[in-house]
């Protein structure tokens, strides 16, 4: 029987073989693995090193500078709630105070059920409908106390 | 006759419920046994109405909204095929006067056109650009691109035909063509909507950029928050390649160009031409000095053309009906037409393309209505994050790229955020600074550390501890950070900050705590 690591590993190095000949390919491949595994696995970032013969340190600083990679599952649901000035314009400011009230979570945490993590997105373009949100990649316009409480209800079911 | 129905696939319009109404009126389309098609275009731009239905007619497309769902039966029972009038109608699209009094060069398909029909593009005077790009050399077409007077639509202004020649002018075995789509500015979503609606002038105005520079690779970056524009971005690029429009002979000639979508990973210093260069190549966003400039040594030090979405997308047109029509459009050195983006606590909200000089005042309180919630205006945001606060004394200010900096201020990507008196202007200040922190990429000790104790200053003034000297230490940090930051992150939060204490001095220092009677 294969061992959970060196199952990670094996489906880690089919991705990177398959984007190492890109032309810049590391975000790529951040982006592919966070897709198959919900997460960057710690485990991965010496395998990237050694495949496009950079050092771990350099993997590990692009890996962390940038704000979409997860070094850990997030929960079975992603609230994004958008943070900034057009949505602020509309009460977003309040929304995003009841949803953590709601969840019982800060930012970037997850709720102790697994249920969902809650995190800020700086702008969603959707500025002429804000305040602005995106559960699980869809996204969602004028959104209000009534439409966040049935979001909060919907996730934990 | 086979019947025409129009649900927009933009964001937008899908955030306010689009993909449940075209489920349903597709479900009752089979259900009522009707000869129609529904057909998934761009949004016209007019939020407040979406999700807005069309229908063709044979007096012009009709418009509906905003539909529900739920309204579907209805609209049908009413007679939607028809065009007939219901309490959601809103008469011929092109009629609605948000739409008439629009010049729409850059936007002129977005929201008619199915977004990845090429039948439909050309049929919509697609390509022409293109074709007569083919028929000229490289710097005839640069000079055209440069006697329109187009300006990059990012923010910086910069004129597009003197960056292109300048990348024609270095010879090199590889050139690139960059278009920089990390709309990250609060308050925009041209870029987004365009991708979203007529993706094929962004290609095209691409490829224009490749055969003018001898450049045969195109990158799209384009920022994560926005998985549709990268959909519908891949999908035209695949139509596009199969077309022979992308690939190793573009449209039959000689030249080759082709292009892909790479995604970014939601940081916002990436929208600056050289963070987001360092990112497309694999490495943290970290702002580079310049020079070299990208045009000598961009990506992979390679002559690169980055610009902007909007930049790109208006070539086209501008090399179809040529330099002096484009050029006659706006005023002063801001020359042609600027997508407006209209946002934030605003009636009308949209985008809303017009040729530079509308001033401020027409814009949000004509063509915006003044604010969604009734009160009135306190301040607008132009230009994003790093753009200033206008108050009502300076809406007589024409939207132009020189007026704006006169105002110490900046029209950046044209996105107007509008607040209502509620807004704390300090708090904005305060915001404006935590933005800049977290964003920073951290390379320059202005903003990295200069962000940080902003916000510390804003939290003391807040607290009313020596106001005066806050306000004299904020001021001061402003101005290094400004002059002594390596880009506009931290060199433009300032203007949000500084517009905030100088144009709303009473939100700066608030009236001292009543005592609490004994």
């Amino acid at each position: 029987m294969q061992s959970a690591s060196t199952d990670t590993a094996n489906r880690a190095i089919g991705i990177i073989d398959q984007f190492k000949g890109l032309e810049g390919p590391l975000l790529p491949i951040l982006h592919e693995l966070q897709g198959e595994f919900g997460y960057v696995p710690k485990e991965t970032l010496p395998l990237i090193a050694h495949a496009l013969n950079l050092s771990r340190a350099e993997v590990y600083g692009v890996f962390s500078f940038y704000h979409d990679y997860r070094d850990h599952p997030a929960g079975r649901h992603v609230l994004k709630l958008c943070r900034a000035e057009a949505c602020q314009s509309m009460g977003g400011d309040a929304l995003a105070d009841r949803a953590r009230q709601l969840l019982g979570i800060d930012w970037h945490g997850t709720t102790t059920d697994g249920a969902v993590t809650l995190e800020p997105v700086y702008c969603l373009g959707l500025c002429a409908c804000a305040p602005a949100a995106m559960l699980d990649g869809e996204v969602i316009g004028r959104l209000d106390s009534e439409r966040l409480d049935e979001i909060a209800a919907e996730v934990r079911l | 006759m086979s019947i025409t129905f129009y649900v927009p696939r933009d964001s937008g319009a899908l955030a306010l419920g689009a993909e449940k109404v075209a489920k349903t009126l597709e479900n009752e389309i089979n259900a009522r046994n009707l000869d129609a098609k529904i057909i998934r275009n761009g949004s016209r731009g007019m939020y407040w109405l979406e999700p807005m239905v069309e229908v063709e007619t044979p007096g012009g497309r009709v418009a509906y909204g905003p539909v529900k769902a739920s309204d579907i039966a209805d609209l049908l029972d009413g007679g939607l095929a028809e065009g007939k009038i219901h309490r959601l109608w809103l008469g011929l699209t092109d009629h609605l006067p948000f739409l008439s009094r629009q010049t729409r060069l850059t936007f002129a398909r977005c929201g008619i056109t199915d977004p990845v029909s090429l039948d439909d593009y050309r049929a919509h005077n697609g390509l022409k650009g293109l074709q007569n790009a083919l028929t000229l050399s490289r710097a005839e077409i640069v000079a055209q691109v440069t006697e329109s007077g187009l300006r990059g639509r990012g923010g910086a202004g910069f004129p597009t035909g003197i960056k292109w020649k300048t990348v024609l002018d270095t010879a090199a075995p590889q050139k690139y063509i960059v278009c920089n789509a990390d709309e990250g500015d609060s308050g925009t979503f041209a870029d987004r909507m365009i991708m979203e609606g007529d993706p094929f002038v962004l290609i095209e105005g691409m490829a224009i950029a490749g055969i003018a520079v001898e450049a045969t690779k195109g990158y799209i970056y384009i920022r994560s928050e926005y998985p549709h524009a990268i959909a519908v971005m891949n999908e035209a690029i695949e139509v596009a390649r199969k077309a022979g429009i992308l690939g190793a002979s573009i449209l039959g000639s000689t030249y080759a160009f082709d292009m892909e979508v790479r995604v970014g990973a939601g940081a916002y210093v990436c929208g600056e031409e050289t963070a987001l260069l360092e990112s497309l190549e694999g490495r943290r966003g970290i702002v580079r000095a310049k020079p070299p400039l990208p045009a000598h040594k961009g990506l992979f030090g390679k002559p690169t053309v980055i610009n902007n979405v909007i930049s790109l997308a208006s070539v086209p047109i501008i090399m179809d009906k040529g330099s002096a029509f484009y050029k006659d459009f706006g005023m002063g050195r801001s020359r042609g037409t600027i997508p407006l983006q209209i946002a934030g606590n605003v009636k009308y909200g949209g985008l809303f393309e017009a040729a530079f000089g509308l001033t401020l005042g027409e814009i949000v309180d004509d063509i915006g209505g003044g604010t969604a919630t009734g009160r009135p205006v306190k301040a607008v945001q132009v230009g994003g994050p790093l753009g200033a606060y206008f108050p009502r004394a300076l809406f007589d200010t024409p939207f132009d790229y020189e007026a704006f900096a006169a105002k110490d201020g900046l029209i950046g990507h044209a996105g107007l955020v509008v607040f209502d008196d509620s807004v704390d202007m300090l708090k904005q200040a305060r915001f404006a600074m935590e933005f800049c922190a977290v964003e920073s990429c951290g390379k320059c000790t202005p903003c990295r550390i200069g962000s940080t104790r902003g916000v510390e200053v804003v939290d003391r003034l807040s607290a009313n501890i020596e106001p005066e000297k806050q306000i004299a230490v904020l001021t001061d940090l402003c101005n290094t950070m400004k002059f002594g930051s390596l880009c506009a992150l931290g060199g433009f939060t300032p203007y949000p900050v500084m517009s905030a204490l100088n144009h709303f001095p009473e939100d700066f220092r608030p009236a001292p705590v009543a005592v609490a009677a004994e």
